[in-house]
């Protein structure tokens, strides 16, 4: 016999949290952004659900960008540290944290990078961690660097670090990018400004954090992460 | 207490040096397995152009229609288990290809029972949220008494159905047209 599910749903992102598709400053999103509005359906096992990973998807040294190359990477070494969170504020274990970023001079390592700064042979610029039972992780990297894009008229995109985040279940899937405080490039950034409230914003750009760092080796940062929760009234859907 | 969720940004162009290590396009031949399909297309922007720079995650149950998750109750995790889980960048012309086992059908509400799907997560530079969609079969009886299909337009469901590729065995073509006429149906849950 079949089960059926019987499950509370996860809740809506709070109004202006979360960009729209279309963000016309933001070039790309003009012709890619979907003209029809999302089609509104209940939540059933199959997003409640969502894939599970675990040590085995993870190397040793994976959370350590400076470490995977026979010499160190050249630029700033940080420690980027935080913690995943649902909306109720419960820390969410074992998920699954993929980044990405550019080196210090602001070049991927990517054959459609065609930014004339240098590569550094030292440096890939991708890491992997789960996170801890508290939902911690840490990070060992070099700040990247800005670089210019092709959006429009020298535009330049801030120091970032892609975050691609799997939670509990299929709609608490997020990526996102972590800025650094006191950017000067994120007034002019249309992919940051296309997050419509502000203090949403904010939650973007890391801060600085002396908890995290090693004196006289790395400074940190601290980037919390909060994933779509479960609604405190259960949803039933029998 | 409540806390605001983190908001998205887009995967950007250079996704594949963070995510590729994790692609899986190939979940044949794991454990579960039932009829192997290939479905095959490509995904399209508003100009009916490729696009090359796209990613898409699925997710499937295993053939009995079970999910490996703690919250699928009839189904089991950890150890040998049909993970369910694909990741495919695309490539020129915004081509993508996988291979899976068919789902079973899966627990749906009040009682009823879901038609056999693929829930697709798709990704790309000039998206600043993912998009969530779902792939069902074609000539699937329970495709009419679907809850989710039931909920879409009648004269747009066909974006959800992959076709059959005429003289080949198993081989379905799906394509995900992100903006503009034929536009796939894409969910908010």
């Amino acid at each position: 016999m079949k089960l059926t599910s019987n499950v509370s749903g996860y809740s809506h992102p709070a109004p202006g949290t979360q960009p729209d598709y279309l963000y016309p400053a933001y070039a790309a999103t003009r012709k890619r952004a979907p003209r029809h509005p999302l089609t509104l359906v209940p939540q059933t096992l199959s997003e409640i659900a969502g894939p599970v990973f675990g040590h085995s998807d993870i190397g040793e040294n994976d959370n350590d960008l400076t470490c995977q190359h026979e010499c160190e990477p050249l630029g700033q070494r940080i420690i980027v540290t935080g913690q995943v969170l649902d909306e109720n504020a419960r820390p969410v274990p074992n998920a699954l944290v993929e980044i990405w970023q550019a080196n210090a001079a602001g070049r991927y390592r990517h054959n459609m990078d065609d930014h004339p700064a240098p590569l550094d042979p030292n440096f890939t610029g991708c890491g992997r961690l789960l996170t801890s039972a508290e939902g911690r992780y840490r990070l060992i990297t070099v700040k990247p660097g800005a670089y210019p894009w092709k959006n429009h008229h020298n535009a330049w995109r801030p120091a970032h670090i892609h975050f691609s985040i799997f939670g509990a279940g299929l709609l608490t899937r997020l990526v996102t990018q972590m800025y650094f405080p006191g950017d000067p490039l994120l007034t002019f950034d249309p992919i940051f400004n296309s997050v419509p409230d502000a203090s949403a914003r904010l939650r973007l750009v890391s801060s600085l954090d002396w908890d995290a760092a090693v004196p006289g080796e790395a400074l940190g940062y601290r980037f919390d992460i909060v994933l779509r929760g479960r609604e405190s009234t259960p949803w039933r859907n029998e | 207490m409540s806390l605001p969720t983190t908001p998205s940004q887009t995967v950007g162009p250079f996704f594949h040096l963070g995510l590729d290590p994790l692609n899986q396009g190939n979940l044949a031949g794991l454990r579960g397995t039932g009829d192997v399909m290939t479905i095959q297309g490509r995904i399209l922007d508003g100009d009916g152009e490729g696009v090359s720079d796209g990613l898409i995650e699925i997710w499937l149950a295993d053939s009995q229609g079970h999910y490996s998750h703690p919250e699928d109750r009839g189904g089991t995790t950890g150890g040998e288990v049909f993970r369910g889980f694909g990741r495919i960048s695309t490539g020129s012309s915004g081509f993508f290809r996988v291979a899976v086992p068919k789902p079973g059908p899966v627990a749906g509400s009040e009682g009823a029972l879901q038609a056999p799907h693929v829930v697709v997560t798709v990704f790309a530079r000039g998206l600043l949220k993912q998009l969530i969609t779902r792939i069902y079969f074609p000539d699937e009886a329970a495709n009419a008494t679907d809850a989710i299909l039931s909920r879409v337009p009648a004269e747009r469901r066909s974006t959800l159905i992959a076709r059959r590729v005429a003289g080949a065995e198993n081989l379905l073509e799906w394509n995900i047209i992100l903006q503009g006429d034929g536009e796939t149906v894409f969910f908010d849950f």
